[in-house]
């Protein structure tokens, strides 16, 4: 008998003017130790099942047909305290961030405890001592001493398995893991997929694993289920699913994801609903300062710059105690070239970006543009050199000043730095709309009226404002969906192209960054341990950690080939 | 830890010479103490005389000096008025502005809390909108006015209560308190809720919005996903969560509640420090307003130290030893 049946389940959230559908005829069932993949994009629905499950539907969200069966016995209509009798005892969930799943004021072995206790009846003794079980069964180290820890003393990793300990304990039947691995690094993510595979086998737990990650479910699922827009498009085995979608939305929805074999010219866009927003690049490159007579030169070249943080403040400077962020990276960015900066979190990615492009001051070294070193000054970089460099950050809910709109938001760096006013500003800003695809009339509105895509390209538009030479993009996609990042990335092909723009492109994403770059600098705890060609680096890597790195990349071999070729 | 103390030890102590400083550049402008002290019948030769025995010819920094070294040496000086040292007479005063601000603190903080959490959770009940429909009435009706209404409804009308004084009190090796008999606990409730009510209303607003944000956080979800109960939920996870700002805003409060009592106590002839200042403004008797201002500042900057040292008591990410490993 399966776990947990759902059929024909449909979720609806009232609201004054119209009923909104999240979810509509749904089926989903998860036999023991099986693992359900649940995939989408976001808005798709997926985090509606897994609430709906758990009786955690945000008001004013309700069940308005179908029936969810726990064990054969319909749970769906059950009242919130035999719910919540159910929750965490006999299905238990599993969220996204772990950062802020846990509660900073409590440590580990409290919260354990509460949970233990609060299904279980058992003596405060007894209660920890299984609380340090279940710390010690989800692979922590020195479960005792851990145990009376506070959750920021816990890495991302660390406090993933935390919470799944927290899942764990009143031995559930299944497990609703909402994406469990999204916050984390790809090494921290694979052994997370490895604990609840484990979990799985082991104790024939059921596990819906809800995700947008096509190389999870890739990896880790036995079935695969695929929502678009609250309906199941399709579902079936994970091999049959990846390999010979059936569906149109399926099959563009995998020729979105960037391969780690293949390079290809462009990324293959979702061409299922009608999401595409076209791009004129041609039209920009017209009125853009080209020279292509210095490509392949060196335009930037960073020499053993260092950024050291205090870690630990003082008066005397001597007990004071420093982080070395990044030490001593050498090397450089030829003209027209896009160059990769691949790493883990805390790899002093970012604080790279943040020297060159002068938003932190260097430790050590220099920084140097065209031959110029522009980190001498006493006042940070020069004006000229600010002009001819921007930046695209990774979040666009808060890399965009909610209270402005977006024409100023456009305006401002041009504004600043008082190269156009007047009407030739708000001609430009409106053009620069018209071509990243939001139309001039986008202008007059506010950021959180657009979606995280649109964002983004809002972020590119003002970005573009200055007529840079040189853009850096710090994790520009991450945050988005597979076939809104596919546009993105595309647009930034463009950019590079067509404008003859050099770019620093940082990422975690190594698929990604093997279609975007034609060089790959790797960073290990602010180290820059390799620097090579893409190509030659992920066909022959040469330093012991970018091996690794490369070895935990999703191979996505079983993914079907379709729609790739018309790239 | 210890050196954290030491170092806000040290500020504190810049502040209160700072505070003193600005008090005594201020004192030339309140008036002439002499006026008030010498009769009609005076000379010139008496004014200058007294001028000169009190010190005050003098530039006002050489004043302030003179009474920080004799402070510190325990000297607060002679009352102007009353000719009397003025430790005394604040010692005297002292314990019925105390035992005011405790009981109109505790009864400000308990409601405050229990009427946010209430108004939190039951967001759209008609009790929670009540409530906060009623508390606007205390945070814009003036202090004065409230007691005025309080004493005419439960003293003069219905005859409840008292509408002045301490009531008996009981001396407790130079601490009278009014803890100990039946008519001093009386005699404390119209002044309590006169001047906790408006911090009341400010922690209960405080709450409440603190706790809406804190139960809209991922922990809480995760709380309700493991199968935790509403009242621990509630109680223990998210109320932990709201105490930080909620501590910040009552610590203020609860040092405005003994710097301006001032006008509860007119209102109520309360025998406290308040009343004593208002007189002593009249009076310009300005070793009681220095000493006064001095024991304020004192105040403000112990309770913000309590202040810091419970945030870190609260929040174990606030502990200096508190290293990722």
């Amino acid at each position: 008998m399966a776990l947990l049946e759902i059929e024909n389940l449909t979720v609806e959230f009232p609201t004054r003017r119209q009923t909104f559908v999240a979810v509509k005829d749904a089926h989903l069932t998860v036999e023991p130790g099986q693992i359900h993949g649940l995939v989408g994009e976001s808005g798709a629905g997926k985090s509606t099942i897994g609430a709906a499950v758990m009786g955690l539907l945000e008001r004013p969200g309700r069940i308005s047909g179908g029936i969810i069966r726990f064990r054969g016995e319909e749970i769906s209509g059950l009242d919130a305290e035999a719910m919540q009798a159910l929750r965490g005892k006999k299905i238990s969930m599993i969220f996204q961030d772990p950062l802020t799943s846990l509660n900073p004021l409590f440590t580990v072995k409290q919260q354990l405890v509460e949970t233990i206790q609060a299904h279980l009846g058992l003596s405060d003794a007894d209660a920890e001592k299984r609380a340090v079980d279940l710390i010690d069964r989800v692979g922590i180290p020195n479960p005792a001493q851990r145990a009376n820890q506070y959750p920021h003393q816990f890495s991302g990793g660390m406090r993933q398995r935390v919470v799944i300990a927290l899942a764990l304990c009143s031995e559930p039947d299944v497990i609703i893991a909402d994406e469990p691995t999204t916050a984390l690094d790809v090494s921290i993510q694979a052994q997370i997929l490895d604990l609840i595979k484990e979990l799985a086998r082991e104790r024939q737990v059921g596990v819906i694993l809800i995700t947008h990650d096509m190389g999870v479910i890739a990896d880790t699922t036995d079935v695969v289920t695929v929502m678009y827009q609250g309906e199941v498009v399709e579902s079936g085995p994970t091999a049959q699913v990846l390999g010979r979608p059936q569906h149109p939305y399926t099959k563009s929805l995998i020729a979105a994801v960037p391969r780690p074999t293949v390079k290809l010219h462009r990324f293959p866009l979702i061409a299922y609903g009608g999401r595409i927003t076209g791009f004129a690049i041609e039209d920009l490159a017209r009125s853009w300062p080209t020279d292509t007579s210095e490509r392949g030169r060196a335009l930037i070249e960073a020499d053993g710059i260092t950024k050291r943080f205090v870690s630990k403040a003082a008066i005397l400077p001597s007990r004071r105690e420093y982080f070395t962020a990044v030490d001593q990276a050498k090397f450089e960015i030829r003209q027209g070239e896009v160059f990769g900066l691949v790493g883990e979190s805390g790899s002093g990615k970012s604080t790279i970006a943040r020297m060159i492009a002068g938003l932190y001051p260097v430790d050590g070294g220099t920084v140097r543009y065209r031959g110029q070193d522009v980190t001498a000054g006493p006042m940070g970089v020069p004006d000229w050199y600010r002009r001819e460099i921007q930046m695209i950050f990774q979040d666009p809910y808060s890399s965009l000043n909610p209270r402005m709109r977006v024409d100023a938001i456009v305006a401002e760096p041009a504004k600043h730095h008082g190269i156009l006013a007047g009407d030739a500003l708000k001609a430009r800003v409106g053009e620069l709309l018209d071509r990243v695809g939001l139309g001039a009339e986008a202008g007059l509105k506010y950021p959180h009226e657009f979606s995280g895509g649109q964002r983004q390209r809002i972020s590119i538009a003002r970005a573009l404002a200055t007529q840079p030479k040189f853009l850096i993009c710090d994790e520009p996609t991450s945050a988005l969906d597979v076939s809104i990042q596919a546009q993105i990335l595309n647009i930034l092909k463009d950019l590079q192209e067509h404008l003859n723009l050099t770019m620093l492109f940082i990422s975690h994403d190594l698929p990604v960054v093997r279609q975007m770059c034609d060089r790959v600098g790797v960073m290990k705890d602010g180290v820059l341990v390799e620097v090579a060609e893409t190509e030659a680096l992920f066909a022959d890597p040469q330093h012991a950690y970018t091996q690794h790195l490369l070895s935990l990349m999703p191979r996505l071999d079983g993914l079907s080939d379709e729609g790739l070729a018309v790239a | 830890m210890l050196s954290y103390i030491l170092r806000r030890v040290l500020q504190s102590v810049l502040v209160l010479l700072v505070v003193g400083l600005v008090a005594f550049a201020m004192f030339r402008f309140v008036g002439d103490p002499i006026d008030t002290m010498l009769g009609q019948e005076r000379t010139m030769e008496d004014i200058e005389r007294l001028r000169e025995s009190l010190g005050l010819n003098k530039p006002f920094f050489i004043q302030y000096w003179d009474f920080l070294v004799r402070a510190v040496q325990g000297d607060l000086g002679i009352s102007y008025r009353q000719g009397r040292p003025v430790a005394e007479i604040i010692a005297e005063r002292l314990p019925a502005t105390l035992e005011l601000a405790a009981v109109s603190g505790a009864f400000a903080l308990l409601f405050g809390i229990v009427f946010g959490i209430f108004t939190a959770i039951r967001r759209d009940g008609f009790a929670a909108n009540a409530i906060m429909t009623l508390s606007l009435l205390g945070v814009s009706l003036p202090t004065f006015l409230i007691g005025i209404l309080l004493i005419y409804v439960f003293a003069v009308e219905l005859s409840w209560l008292p509408s002045f004084g301490r009531g008996e009190v009981v001396d407790l090796g130079g601490w009278s308190t009014g803890f100990l008999t039946k008519s001093g606990l009386i005699a404390l409730i119209l002044p309590s809720i006169t001047l906790g009510l408006y911090q009341m209303t400010l922690i209960m607003r405080l709450v409440r919005s603190e706790m809406l944000e804190v139960m809209r956080q991922d922990y809480i979800r995760f709380a309700r996903a493991r199968g935790l109960k509403d009242r621990t939920i509630h109680f223990r996870h998210a109320l932990k969560n709201t105490l930080v700002p909620v501590i910040t805003v009552t610590g203020l409060q609860l040092g405005s509640i003994i710097a301006f009592a001032i006008i509860t106590e007119t209102v109520f002839q309360w025998p406290g420090v308040g009343l004593l200042f208002i007189n002593a403004i009249q009076f310009v008797d300005i070793p009681v307003m220095a000493a006064y201002l001095m024991l304020i500042s004192v105040m403000f900057v112990a309770i913000n130290l309590v202040v810091d040292l419970l945030y870190v008591a609260i929040d174990p990410r606030l502990r200096i030893d508190g290293k990722t490993s």
